[in-house]
């Protein structure tokens, strides 16, 4: 029905008793997500609405049984956050966090690869099975549940994108917001055999945006070992060079990373490219005959 | 975060990478002093933010104090354009008056984080002092490559490789190699995203010298070294752009005549495509991020009018977290206090997004109500094509 979360996710918040922490843990669990426990160092022993707050995140994965992490720390202390959930044995971490130094991530994930743990983000919405499993900051009602994967570079761009399916009656499987850094967790190549692998999931949308080759490595995977039909929007056709939209990845430089490329690439390997970012739904409605 | 080229330089010295002799100079007879100094015979380099100094006319050498008196007059207070400033190019406030060197030959040296290795990337190649992205692109052979293991840092056998890879002298190699390391100490100990020395130098006496230093940091670093913060040179920036940050908004200048209000930098840049295809030119990229507060919205609206090119302004907004009533509101107010006189077209979209539409429409102002972005698009190219008032 879904990848990477639904209703066995048992989430523990770090960060929870923060603003940006409390404010969302409360939406997913309106959202009817499994929010076990929270980790402040220092405010064990404490409540939010009754969901018990640990020192550490070992004693939440030990007490509450957590498999799952959503961080809301600030970004000067998000690296030591991810690291201590993937050593308490969470498999799952999605960071929220804006603003971690691009050498700290290149440090976090070696040691993350190690492992084997999954870390989405940082600088990202998070995830959503919709309704199962809610684990971010993405509004819950635009959502639907159903068979479409989508992966996204970006973040109110991806609730555009979901609002156009959930208007065509196009229901989704599980979205990620997969962050616009230079360095993330897991990237389009990563996530899109999960989608293959996954039964409910009929068809994937991507998407992208310029700088970086994110897009092109994508395309490598879907011609290798993606048979699902595949849509994708490619933004900042119209982006001039050299400068930074907003994300720290959305740059072009050296003439490389410009979405003409990155659309090209992804139609040579079979994916229904949309130029306007009004088409993503259509495209898809179109693609399963709807 | 970009930084000069001597203040590049003057970090190099505190690592213990050799630069050329040297000073910076704001005015004429302070270059003059310096090449005195230097011996008489001189290099002077217009500092500004942008590369392609050379063929642009911002370097020049000179044989005498007073030639870099001249030289640097006529550089400084003026605009340097070069291919990468744009038409309008960058003003010089300051020049770099360096000694002479010999050089036997130029080669390329740079240090970059590569995204899909996820590690840093210590490139070097034997064609020095070029457009090193095209010999990237033509001959990518002709450049060498090697990645530091996170943790263990760059080894001095990956420095070795490259520096005999480049067929230096032992001599020089040996040079080249300590450089190579020291410089990967600054790269990380400096959250830099970007290292460059084009061209790095061999002397006749096999010295290496870094005869260029250019260096970017990561923006997200800058917030653990404060001892970085002195190098920033807003005046390097677009005035419109630094104060639009100061307010959390990120916002880029563009050349077309439709303004665009848009939340989250995706969409934003999305918002724009779907102008260009509808036939407009977008004027701007505006980001008014996660919280779009009314101030921020109010901000927004004063920097998207002070570009005198716009014809009609989008507004478009996804709510999420945010409210679309209190966004509403918020445009409401800007377009009201600021007595905006070109038509806006708002589309919302997301929590609260009818209740906001209502208000917008209760408004007693005439903005043009759009749903979906297809629909947004049209009516603002329209709107700026035929012209006309909110008010």
């Amino acid at each position: 029905m879904s990848i990477l979360v639904d209703q066995k996710t048992r989430v523990v918040v770090q960060g929870m008793t923060g603003r940006e922490g409390a404010f969302h843990t409360r939406q997913c669990v309106a959202y009817g997500s499994k929010v076990v426990g929270g980790v402040t160092p220092g405010k064990g022993g404490q409540d939010l609405d009754g969901i018990p707050v640990f020192d550490t995140v070992s004693e939440a994965v030990e007490k509450e049984g957590a498999n799952a992490s959503l961080i809301f720390v600030p970004p000067a202390f998000s690296p030591d956050a991810v690291l201590e959930a993937a050593d308490a044995g969470i498999q799952l971490v999605v960071c929220i966090t804006e603003g971690i130094p691009t050498l700290e991530m290149v440090k976090v994930k070696d040691v993350l690869r190690q492992k084997g743990v999954r870390l989405i983000g940082p600088n990202c919405p998070g995830v959503i099975s919709p309704g199962q499993c809610k684990m971010g900051i993405m509004p819950g009602p635009i959502h639907r549940q159903g068979s479409v994967g989508l992966i996204s570079r970006s973040g109110t761009l991806t609730y555009e994108a979901v609002a156009q399916l959930s208007d065509l009656g196009i229901g989704q499987s599980t979205c990620i917001g997969i962050g616009g850094d230079p360095v993330i967790g897991s990237s389009f190549g990563d996530l899109l055999p999960l989608f293959e692998e996954d039964p409910e999931t009929e068809a994937v949308v991507l998407i992208g945006e310029i700088g970086g080759t994110a897009e092109e490595e994508a395309a490598q995977v879907i011609r290798e070992r993606i048979k699902k039909p595949v849509v994708a929007f490619v933004a900042g056709l119209t982006a001039p060079p050299g400068k930074r939209m907003g994300h720290a990845g959305a740059i072009i430089s050296g003439g490389r990373g410009t979405a003409a490329e990155k659309i090209e690439s992804l139609r040579s390997a079979g994916v229904l490219v949309s130029e306007s970012p009004a088409g993503i739904g259509p495209a898809v409605a179109e693609m399963l005959g709807r | 975060m970009k930084i000069h080229e001597y203040q590049a330089k003057a970090l190099f010295r505190e690592y213990g990478i050799p630069v050329p002799r040297g000073e910076v100079a704001r005015t004429g007879s302070e270059a003059a002093a310096i090449a005195k100094d230097l011996g008489g015979r001189a290099v002077v380099k217009a500092q500004i933010h942008a590369g392609g100094r050379g063929k642009g006319g911002g370097v020049k050498v000179v044989q005498t104090p007073d030639a870099a008196r001249e030289a640097a007059s006529g550089m400084i207070g003026k605009p340097l354009i070069t291919v990468q400033t744009g038409p309008s190019g960058k003003i010089v406030s300051q020049v770099l008056v360096e000694g002479p060197l010999a050089i036997e030959k130029e080669y390329y040296l740079g240090f970059v984080v590569d995204r899909s290795k996820e590690r840093v990337a210590i490139m070097a190649s034997r064609e020095g002092g070029v457009e090193i992205e095209k010999v990237a692109q033509e001959d990518p052979e002709k450049i060498l490559k090697v990645f530091a293991t996170p943790g263990l840092g760059l080894m001095p056998f990956q420095a070795r490789q490259l520096a005999f890879g480049l067929g230096l002298s032992p001599r020089a190699a040996a040079e080249a190699g300590s450089l190579i390391q020291k410089l990967y100490r600054l790269f990380v100990e400096k959250d830099c995203s970007l290292v460059e020395i084009n061209p790095l130098v061999v002397t006749p006496e096999q010295t290496v010298v870094a005869l260029d230093a250019k260096i970017v940091f990561d923006d997200n670093g800058l917030f653990r070294h404060p001892e970085l913060t002195g190098l920033r040179d807003v005046t390097e920036e677009d005035p419109s752009e630094t104060q639009a940050s100061g307010f959390g908004l990120s916002y880029i200048k563009l050349d077309g005549n439709v303004g665009c209000m848009v939340n989250g930098a995706g969409l934003a840049m999305a918002t724009m495509d779907i102008i260009k295809l509808a036939g407009g030119e977008p004027a701007n990229f505006l980001d008014v991020g996660g919280g779009a507060r009314e101030e921020a919205v109010t901000e927004a609206f004063r920097i998207i009018l002070s570009d005198a090119n716009v014809k009609a302004v989008l507004v478009n907004i996804f709510g999420g977290i945010v409210r679309c009533d209190v966004v509403a509101q918020g445009i409401i107010n800007a377009v009201r206090n600021l007595s905006v006189r070109v038509p806006v077209v708002v589309r919302l979209e997301g929590t609260n997004a009818p209740l906001g539409l209502s208000l917008v429409e209760e408004s007693g102002m005439s903005f043009i109500p759009a749903k979906g972005l297809g629909e947004a698009a049209r009516k603002v190219v329209e709107a700026a094509r035929v012209g006309g008032s909110l008010v």
